[in-house]
């Protein structure tokens, strides 16, 4: 198996080789056949690296444990699901998890891309190509995972603990899949200068992949925090490590470029800013994965420190220089084919979007960045940790929030005072109302009063938006309300998904904002002793300890420790929180022992119930305690933010049924099929 | 790989002890088969005497799988403490500021030793900044969770917002300047636009105005 992997890893890497030279070649010396050749490799580089997967997949299942990564990351009595997992628990599983999925995407994209774009695609493939063969050369030469020992252990070393969670079977493929898909959206970009098809045809190419890879780092992000609070036991989901933050960099610019293409599409604007944007998306996304992997910068997260980190950093250097190089070659070709008229424009309202979401990205940057730059000046080592983020970043995010309700509501080109007026009359008065609310209630955390009156003034021109283009409706074709609420989404679903989206977003700030209320406490309690603590919410919870037991599970010793729970008086029932020692099949530990978080949510609050231990060996129990405020909003947020993008990405609508003949013009969606050329001034 | 170099890798707690918080850590020596090498995973009762003295806590059936704990003091909930120590950095290599990793992560011996350091002081009388001065003086400047605003760390936290207001405010005063020029032009246009029409002159200063306001 693991000569038949390797096999298909030079295999793929040759292919990939071909692809990309011939790509380059065909499109050069304008030879179809070339370029044909460089579309079918990629079929071929998807192919190979299918089979190498299927064999390190073959060797996990199998308990090969003579295979290095097999007996790494997996044991014998390990679930299953964990085993399926432990592909892309490790660096060299990884690698190899990227490849394979790009190399799919790469099809996808060759496969389901409109043959209007024909023209790209041989130039898609090669960059494609280029990027899979940069990965695939990293594992042959620095991190292969059809590595043999010269011995064979009677069991593998299991997968650590804390990878034993539901999420993290989930949560590292889709950022995975986040990172991966960008690479497409920089393809066809790079497809564009190269052929210098510099319309807007690329962008439209694009439109679903960018928002495809973007909904898959919001996924990734979500399931992150969500492993994060539910396995780490720190009552937070948010930290500001280097890799956390790796991974909101693409996923800024990736949010900025989804707001400016819509400027390009309609006023033939920002064409170089968004040529810019994606190439910075990708590079984050390569940059993201040097620090994970190259343990340049300290982190939690961090695979061990390898030699492929000087691949990244090589891969990262060499794509940078190409792709600026040529955007600065195309620079001519890519004039606006109108120029910004007013302050009060929605184009005005985008760009300062962008400025906020470019200028969160790159403090970001600058942060996780800055004890590398500080040890090099000063010659002293620093830390940057959640303190500078905080106060650099939440000033950001409040105008970026702000900005978010402020964009909607002016019109495109220029809006007079009394549009604006009348379009700021009801979100103001919502965010001014909260802002009452919570300053009548005592509330005196500004940047908590900030954030939700600022979602209130967000959900109010979000909520104003739905309301009058449901009205209209409703006047219109006389529909019932609910019905013209729902004809208005699926007749526009990019404006209204991303409105959807908005609120997702608002969702999100409120619960975020909540956490500056969390309650802790450190108590040591003998069976049925209790605690009461108090939450923000002026409730009172009493908890009392009902004792430790110990007993035996799958692959692993349980001790739990259990509280009762009253609310206010009013059992709530019981909540458990537990040490876990894991053991190999032959019943020896593995690991330190590790912790299982006991939560309760509810709308209000969590609580949030760590055992950290025993008092001299006995079921005296200390736990911490935490009542967490509106964190089950963070992922409702999720739900709404996915729900929203998969609104707007949702195929077929009216675009579609126009083109089938059925429908008029009118109904096209909004913003998809604007004119172009000389945009604006004839709108 | 051989043997040896497995083991030692396995022993140095590997990449995916080290992919996690409290793996890979100083101090915590992950060890491939570590532990208590050969312990049986035996069914085991809640408690094994159930007739300890009250208040004192029964043994537990097999307390070397469970992270022995002091008993929590005032000390450990003061918010003053724990505000201080989350400007703290613990030293065992997790990233995480004392408060959160004593807290989180029991298999730490680091941050519960700086936690009775950050009371020493505070018994000593020392004030919140005084226990960051001495805690830098001891373990250097890396300790602080944030640097301090001072000498070159000042570019740290400036950087970011003033180019963003930079940019800000130099994308606003282009905006302004265009749109002020508009209405300039536009008031022109209402104002003589059947003078310019019939006049070559201005139609040409019409043409230049309006490829300027284009540039």
């Amino acid at each position: 198996m693991t000569l038949l992997g390797q096999f298909c890893l030079w295999l793929a890497l040759f292919a990939a080789l071909w692809g990309a030279g011939v790509a380059f070649l065909g499109r050069w010396q304008d030879r179809p056949d070339l370029a044909r050749s460089a579309t079918q490799s990629s079929y071929g580089v998807c192919a190979a690296l299918l089979v190498a997967a299927l064999c390190l997949w073959k060797g996990l299942l199998s308990h090969d444990f003579n295979i290095e990564y097999v007996a790494q990351y997996t044991a014998r009595n390990l679930p299953t699901s964990y085993v399926l997992a432990a592909f892309w628990a490790g660096q060299k599983g990884s690698l190899l998890f990227w490849a394979t999925i790009l190399s799919i995407f790469g099809v996808a994209a060759q496969a389901m891309t409109s043959r209007r774009h024909e023209g790209l695609l041989p130039y898609v493939a090669g960059v494609t190509n280029v990027v899979v063969a940069f990965f695939v050369i990293t594992m042959i030469f620095s991190a292969s995972p059809f590595e043999r020992l010269s011995f064979t252990p009677e069991d593998g070393r299991g997968l650590n603990p804390q990878l034993q969670n539901p999420g993290m079977t989930i949560h590292p493929p889709m950022l995975y899949l986040g990172y991966i898909s960008i690479t497409i959206p920089f393809a066809f970009a790079m497809a564009a200068l190269l052929s210098r098809r510099l319309d807007t045809g690329w962008i439209h190419a694009i439109r679903k992949w960018t928002l495809l890879s973007w909904l898959f780092l919001s996924c990734g992000i979500t399931l992150g925090m969500w492993w994060a609070y539910v396995e780490l036991g720190w009552g937070g989901y948010w930290s500001w490590d280097p890799v956390e933050n790796a991974s909101l960099l693409p996923w800024l610019t990736m949010s900025a470029f989804l707001h400016s293409v819509m400027i390009q599409e309609k006023r033939g604007m920002l064409k170089r800013w968004n040529v810019g944007l994606i190439v910075a998306s990708f590079l984050l996304s390569i940059f993201g994965t040097f620090i994970t992997r190259s343990g340049v910068i300290a982190s939690v997260h961090s695979f061990t420190q390898s030699s492929v980190g000087y691949f990244f950093l090589g891969f990262l250097v060499l794509a940078a220089a190409a792709a600026f190089a040529l955007l600065y070659s195309r620079w001519p070709l890519l004039e606006p084919e109108a120029r910004l008229e007013s302050m009060a424009s929605r184009e005005a309202a985008f760009l300062f979007n962008n400025l906020a979401l470019v200028g969160i990205a790159f403090s970001v940057l600058w942060g996780t960045l800055f004890p590398i730059l500080s040890e090099a000046v000063q010659g002293t080592k620093i830390t940057v940790g959640p303190p500078f983020f905080n106060r650099v970043n939440i000033p950001l995010g409040l105008l970026l929030v702000a900005l978010t309700g402020i964009g909607p509501l002016i019109a495109w080109r220029k809006a007079s005072p009394a549009n604006l007026r009348r379009q700021f009359l009801v979100p103001a008065a919502a965010g001014l109302l909260v802002a009452t609310v919570l300053l009548a209630l005592r509330i005196r955390d500004s940047y908590a009063v900030a954030a939700w009156a600022l979602a209130g003034f967000v959900a109010g021109t979000v909520g104003q938006e739905f309301w009058r283009g449901a009205r209209a409706r409703h006047r219109m074709h006389g529909e019932p309300p609910l019905l013209a609420l729902g004809r208005l989404i699926s007749r526009n679903r990019r404006r209204y998904g991303g409105y959807i989206v908005h609120l997702g977003v608002i969702t999100y700030v409120c619960a975020f904002a909540g956490m500056a209320f969390k309650v802790t406490r450190e108590v040591t309690l003998a069976p049925g002793e209790s605690v009461e603590m108090r939450s923000p919410f002026g409730h009172t919870y009493r908890f009392t300890h009902l004792g430790v037991s110990q007993y035996p599970e799958l692959n692993r010793f349980v001790s739990a420790a259990s509280l009762e729970v009253r609310k206010d008086g009013v059992s709530r029932g019981r909540i458990k929180s537990e040490k876990r020692q894991h053991r190999d099949s032959f019943g020896r530990n593995t690991f330190e022992p590790s912790t299982e978080v006991g939560i309760r949510s509810d709308l209000r609050e969590d609580l949030y119930v760590v055992y950290a231990g025993s008092v001299e060996g006995t079921d005296r129990a200390t736990y911490a305690i935490t009542l967490n405020p509106l964190v089950l909003w963070v992922w409702i947020g999720a739900g709404i933010l996915i729900a929203g993008g998969l609104v707007t990405m949702w195929p077929g609508g009216p675009l579609i049924r126009e083109r089938r003949g059925v429908g008029g013009a009118s109904e096209a969606q909004a913003g998809y099929e604007a004119p172009l050329v000389g945009a604006g001034l004839g709108e | 790989m051989t043997r040896r170099e497995w083991l030692r890798l396995a022993a140095l707690g590997g990449t995916a002890t080290a992919a996690l918080p409290g793996g890979g850590r100083r101090g915590h020596g992950a060890a491939l088969f570590g532990q208590g090498t050969g312990q049986p995973a035996a069914p085991a009762p809640a408690r094994a005497s159930p007739s300890a003295p009250p208040g004192a806590g029964d043994k537990l059936y097999d307390p070397s799988v469970v992270q022995e704990r002091g008993v929590a003091t005032s000390g450990d909930n003061d918010p003053a403490i724990k505000e201080l120590e989350r400007r703290l950095k613990c030293t065992c290599g997790c990233n995480l500021d004392i408060y959160t990793c004593r807290t989180t992560d029991f298999t730490c011996t680091y941050s519960p030793a700086l936690h009775r350091e950050v009371l020493a002081l505070r018994g000593e009388g020392k004030s919140a900044d005084g226990v960051l001065a001495a805690f830098t003086a001891k373990y250097g400047e890396q300790i602080l969770m944030a640097p301090r605003p001072a000498g070159f760390n000042l570019a740290g936290y400036l950087v970011p917002g003033v180019l963003i207001t930079l940019a800000g405010a130099t994308l606003a005063a282009v905006l302004v300047r265009r749109s002020r020029r508009i209405a300039a032009l536009s008031a022109a246009s209402e104002g003589g636009s059947s003078a310019l029409a019939a006049d070559p002159a201005g139609q040409e200063r019409l043409r230049r105005a309006l490829a300027d306001v284009e540039d």
